[in-house]
């Protein structure tokens, strides 16, 4: 685990982008942050520029508009950085996966680290998430990204 | 254009409901003057899917329309088939639904209290909205099993029953929901920094109400009387005894009255509901469904959701369209926003009840000065006018 990894585990900075969700997962990801569950105890907040994230939460079926929008937050995302998929729709398009317009799930887009499935997830799943999430940066598997 | 005016990009998407826009406020210094938008950014083809699921599939995809109306749609949806079918609704499963709307309704104002206590500086309230609104989404989950996505409705009925051990539980986190509710009307209402800050902000007049034909409680803030919920009764609404709120000056601050006052509207619904509640069946089991086509219209939080459907007599719908109340509703900030600044922009859209998701990823981008504002800016804009004012008054 190099230093910038090492720094990553302590205070995460999330950017949260909604790929055409239905709303749900943002209001649970909101919900992770407010004071019945206050996630930024922890030290994560969620920022409001890709510029400044450790983690992108990817909510929402990636559609014909969203997908240039994405695929172009990943690459201004400072790296190292993770990308973390929030709810069915993100997973595996859920629902819509017979519509016209969304094209893919989230990870044939861009490379995903971790799923967090659901619809919408608990609050507590995101807990979880992102506990695994340093689990996985300080077990070294985060060295390839 | 003129050297002197800028475009600001509010967007481009927000997950709002099925209709996410992109703004493009015109402004001339810090005033205005004009406002532009381009939708289809959340497109999903949620109509388009309906066509091939069957009716009861139906309802769990136009649950997924937005995530806080996910009692809402369903049960216009329900409403729709049931009006091709003639299908008869149980008693009690009539009364299941009336407590769920209202459930939804309670909190999904309480989101909005604090989202546009965050818009104005006032984080306390962020927190305090989201953190009251908990009791509402427990009892959700103790009596659908989801926070939210309840899965609760189906044609002819409702899914699961209310339990008579949890009638007890209800009330009590009701009773808890309440009493944060009385603080937080106190210190949103009594303000003075408010009174000054939201008084007067984005009117819609009665009449511009009546032409963008606004719904739910935008049009109510303008003295518009309107509500599906005793206008078109549904569920067991006429048989209750509540009020519709208006208020009539049509600023923000006479939106926030309303929200705030009709969540006391649905608690003494919910209570009148879980208090008259009969015994029986809760699902109608209906089995054929005829050719014809039907209607189902509901008050949903932000106002009248409107669905129709067309059926051959086949499994699925030929056609099924869906009204959310924010596409009427959206049109009026253009009207609301002319004029004003750019740091009111961000609360008049957010009291039309928005997602917060729009305001989130704002970017104003001034080609005069090179000058690059993001959402945070604005937000920061719009705190700063509060702090001034709260100087002003002599507060804190």
């Amino acid at each position: 685990m190099g230093l910038k990894e090492a720094v990553l585990t302590r205070s995460i900075n999330v950017f949260h982008v909604s790929s055409g969700s239905c709303n749900n997962c943002d209001i649970e990801i909101l919900d992770a942050l407010t004071p019945r569950f206050d996630l930024e105890r922890f030290g994560v907040t969620l920022v409001g520029s890709i510029k400044h994230a450790d983690v992108m939460l990817c909510t929402g079926s990636a559609n014909r508009q969203t997908v240039p929008i994405i695929k172009n937050l990943y690459e201004q995302m400072p790296k190292p950085g993770f990308v973390i998929v929030y709810g069915a729709c993100g997973c595996s398009r859920g629902l819509f996966k017979d519509s016209y317009n969304t094209l893919a799930p989230l990870d044939e887009i861009i490379p995903v680290d971790a799923y967090i499935p659901g619809c919408p997830p608990k609050p507590e799943a995101t807990i979880a998430a992102l506990v695994k999430l340093i689990g996985k940066i300080k077990t070294k598997k985060a060295e390839k990204i | 254009m003129s050297n002197n005016r800028s475009t600001i990009p509010i967007g481009p998407y927000h997950p709002l409901q099925e209709e996410p826009e992109f703004w493009k406020l015109i402004v001339e210094g810090e005033k205005v003057v004009d406002v532009d938008v381009r939708i289809g950014y959340n497109h999903r083809g949620i109509e388009k899917i309906s066509e091939s699921k069957s009716f009861d599939q139906s309802l769990f995809l136009v649950e997924r329309i937005c995530g806080i109306c996910s009692s809402s749609h369903p049960i216009a949806c329900a409403q729709a088939i049931e009006d091709i079918t003639g299908t008869e609704v149980p008693e009690r499963a009539l009364y299941i639904r009336t407590i769920s709307q209202e459930l939804e309704r309670l909190h999904s104002h309480m989101l909005w209290v604090g989202l546009a206590g965050h818009f104005l500086g006032y984080n306390t309230v962020f927190m305090w909205g989201w953190k009251y609104r908990e009791p509402i989404c427990d009892i959700m989950e103790t009596v659908t099993g989801n926070r939210q996505n309840y899965a609760m409705h189906k044609v002819g009925g409702v899914r699961r029953d209310i339990e008579k051990e949890h009638i007890p539980y209800i009330l009590t986190r009701l009773d808890e929901f309440l009493k944060h509710l009385d603080m937080l009307k106190g210190a949103v209402l009594d303000d003075p920094v408010l009174h000054a800050r939201l008084k007067g902000v984005g009117v819609l007049t009665k009449e511009a109400a009546l032409d963008y034909s606004a719904l739910g409680p935008t049009a109510r803030a303008s003295d518009v009387n309107i509500d599906v919920r005793r206008d078109h009764p549904y569920g067991v609404y006429d048989r209750l005894k509540w009020n519709v709120i208006t208020q009539k000056e049509g600023d923000v601050f006479a939106k926030a009255v309303v929200r705030i006052l009709e969540m006391y509207e649905s608690a003494s619904i919910i209570r009148q509901c879980l208090d008259k509640m009969p015994d029986g069946p809760i699902d109608s089991k209906p089995k054929d469904i005829s050719q014809g086509e039907g209607i189902g219209v509901i008050e949903a939080p932000r106002g009248e959701c409107f669905h129709y459907i067309k059926c051959d007599g086949t499994n699925s719908p030929v056609r099924h369209k869906i009204r959310a109340p924010t596409y009427m509703n959206f049109p009026t900030f253009r009207e609301t926003v002319i004029g004003e600044t750019v740091s009111d922009a961000t609360i008049i859209m957010a009291a039309i009840d928005p997602c917060y998701c729009c305001t989130e990823r704002m970017t104003v981008v001034d080609h005069k000065d090179k000058e690059l504002l993001k959402a945070q800016d604005l937000i920061r804009l719009s705190q700063e006018k509060t702090r001034k004012i709260k100087e002003e008054l002599g507060a804190r």
